[in-house]
């Protein structure tokens, strides 16, 4: 699981990012972060999987603290974790297999189980047709599902999403987020991103809204959210 | 590790120019100082077989008695870096110059070469300086007329050798620096070519280890290619020296070997130096 406590963040150019964040994600948890462009959900995100570290406060996830932690964790830490990005980062000259191959070549998956696995991924977000395609020759919804394949490769506990369907017309968005219902089924915690606020309404999901750094709204903690439809508080944004 | 091995190979590929340069730069650092080095070498295999026949000779003056002659004989003896002395009469000086002169032997008249101490040293004394430090113990005798030990060209030698080993260590250093730079340098855009896999790596959970092993591999390479070129082109220079200059000898087996081995290392090393610092930029 994943905890925040009394997190600040600091930027030497741009100030104040976060100010104070404190909150928690459970195991197997559905969770979105939403607010206006530049509230700090992608630095949040960024410190959930220590690409920044806090300037004050602490995170902690799956058991490793910022407070603590030394930098041979942090690779250890990431495989556990599966991160995906609006632009989805797939290399444009390997193709479908290769791209999401590569995540568990360079983890030092024996080569003998990348194969399977590669296809056991493919077909588990849909793309089992496409593995010889280039990312160029896919649709933007193909190549988030490529980039999932790939966060999903080393079995995560938690998969990391930021504003994953920020690119995508409705329908891929659709069929993105049904996936990550799927994977959020079978057990791995879901940390998504993004300000698409139909998408937030409809799922029911625990959304935690942030805004100028700070969280303003978080369901779990207001108590009440988890199931029912709309949350009044996003509606006022944006 | 074999996908590292693939990603320096592939380096090769990208760089070929820059490449070709740091493994050119390296060989030309170690050719530097091998060239002073096989020079410095054969000198010093060239002052071996001199000091082997380093002798001090006294010259003794007319009319010096048997007896101071037989008890400076004695002394002289017992310096500790003496292995032997001997005393030439004028007979026998005339004898030997005779024997070593053939047709001219009868310029010489009866007396007219002096008598003489020849003293031969020990392994080990047989430098410049102690040669010149025992014949001034023994030009203390005042029947001593003049004293010889070839001092000038076995200094020369060593000042030579001297002067190969420094201008080798020097000009061979000057290279290994430039080829540490522009291995820096290849490094640069290998990581700059590579920055979006690079962070992916780092995303998915590749270790700081892994991400660095395909550079270090690559300068381990480099490294050890310059090693070899260096060598060949030692050993090609040797071949025209041998044919147009003197007769020299070439290293031995483990100083080839240390000559590789250095060229991997300026590779390591210099890929070392700099991965980090451009990896962190990623
Ligand atoms: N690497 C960075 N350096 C400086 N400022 C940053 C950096 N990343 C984010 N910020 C600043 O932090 C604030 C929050 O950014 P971000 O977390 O990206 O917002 P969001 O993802 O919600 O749009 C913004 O004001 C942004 O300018
Ligand atoms: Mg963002």
């Amino acid at each position: 699981m994943i905890r925040f406590s009394h997190v600040h963040k600091l930027f030497a150019r741009t100030g104040a990012a976060l100010q104070d964040v404190s909150f928690q994600v459970n195991k197997g948890e559905f969770v979105f972060i939403t607010g206006p462009s530049g509230a700090g959900k992608s630095t949040i995100l960024k410190l959930c999987f220590f690409d920044e570290r806090p300037s004050q406060g602490e995170v902690k996830v799956y058991g490793t603290s910022s407070a603590t932690y030394r930098e041979a964790d942090v690779p250890k830490l990431r495989r556990r974790l599966g991160v995906v990005f609006q632009d989805f980062r797939l290399l444009e000259d390997r193709n479908v297999e290769a791209n999401v191959a590569f995540a568990l070549e360079v983890t030092g998956t024996p080569s003998t189980q990348i194969g399977p696995r590669v296809m056991r991924l493919l077909s588990q977000v849909g793309l089992s047709a496409k593995a010889t395609a280039l990312p160029r020759e896919l649709s933007g919804g193909e190549q988030q599902r490529v980039a999932v394949a790939r966060a999903l490769a080393n079995d995560p506990v938690a998969l990391i999403a930021d504003e994953p369907t920020g690119n995508l017309d409705e329908r891929a968005t659709r069929g993105i987020f049904q996936l990550f219902r799927d994977i959020n089924a079978s057990g791995t915690a879901v940390l998504m991103a993004t300000h698409d606020l139909d998408l937030v309404r409809r799922s029911g999901c625990r959304t935690i809204e942030v805004n100028r750094g700070q969280v303003v709204f978080d369901s779990a903690a207001d108590g009440g959210f988890r199931t029912s439809g709309a949350s009044p508080e996003v509606e006022t944004d944006e | 590790m074999r996908l590292a091995i693939r990603e320096a190979l592939l380096a090769f590929r990208r760089a070929p120019m820059l490449s070709a340069l740091s493994i050119t730069t390296i060989a030309f650092s170690l050719f530097a100082f091998g060239l002073f080095g096989l020079v410095a070498l054969n000198i010093r295999n060239a002052l071996r077989t001199v000091e082997d026949r380093v002798e001090i000779r006294a010259f003794i003056a007319d009319g010096t008695g048997t007896e101071a002659t037989a008890a400076a004989l004695g002394d002289i003896g017992a310096f500790p870096e003496a292995a032997s002395v001997r005393l030439v009469t004028q007979t026998q000086a005339l004898d030997r110059a005779r024997r070593e002169l053939g047709e001219f032997s009868d310029v010489f008249e009866e007396g007219i070469l002096p008598a003489s101490i020849e003293v031969r040293l020990k392994p080990g004394f047989r430098d410049p300086a102690t040669v010149r430090a025992v014949a001034k113990r023994i030009e203390v005798y005042d029947f001593i007329d003049d004293i010889r030990f070839g001092e000038e060209w076995v200094e020369k030698l060593h000042r030579l050798r001297n002067i190969a080993t420094l201008a080798g260590v020097a000009l061979g250093l000057t290279f290994a620096i430039v080829a540490i730079i522009i291995i820096g340098s290849t490094i640069r855009m290998a990581v700059m070519a590579r920055s979006r896999e690079i962070s992916i790596m780092r995303l998915v959970g590749a270790t700081n280890g892994f991400i660095r092993a395909p550079f270090l591999i690559e300068g381990f390479l480099k490294g050890t290619l310059g090693g070899m070129l260096a060598l060949v082109l030692a050993w090609v220079a040797l071949a025209v020296i041998n044919r147009f200059v003197v007769q020299a000898s070439f290293f031995e087996p483990w100083m080839e070997a240390g000559g590789v081995l250095a060229g991997a290392s300026i590779g390591l090393v210099g890929s070392a130096l700099s991965v980090g610092r451009h990896l962190r930029r990623v």
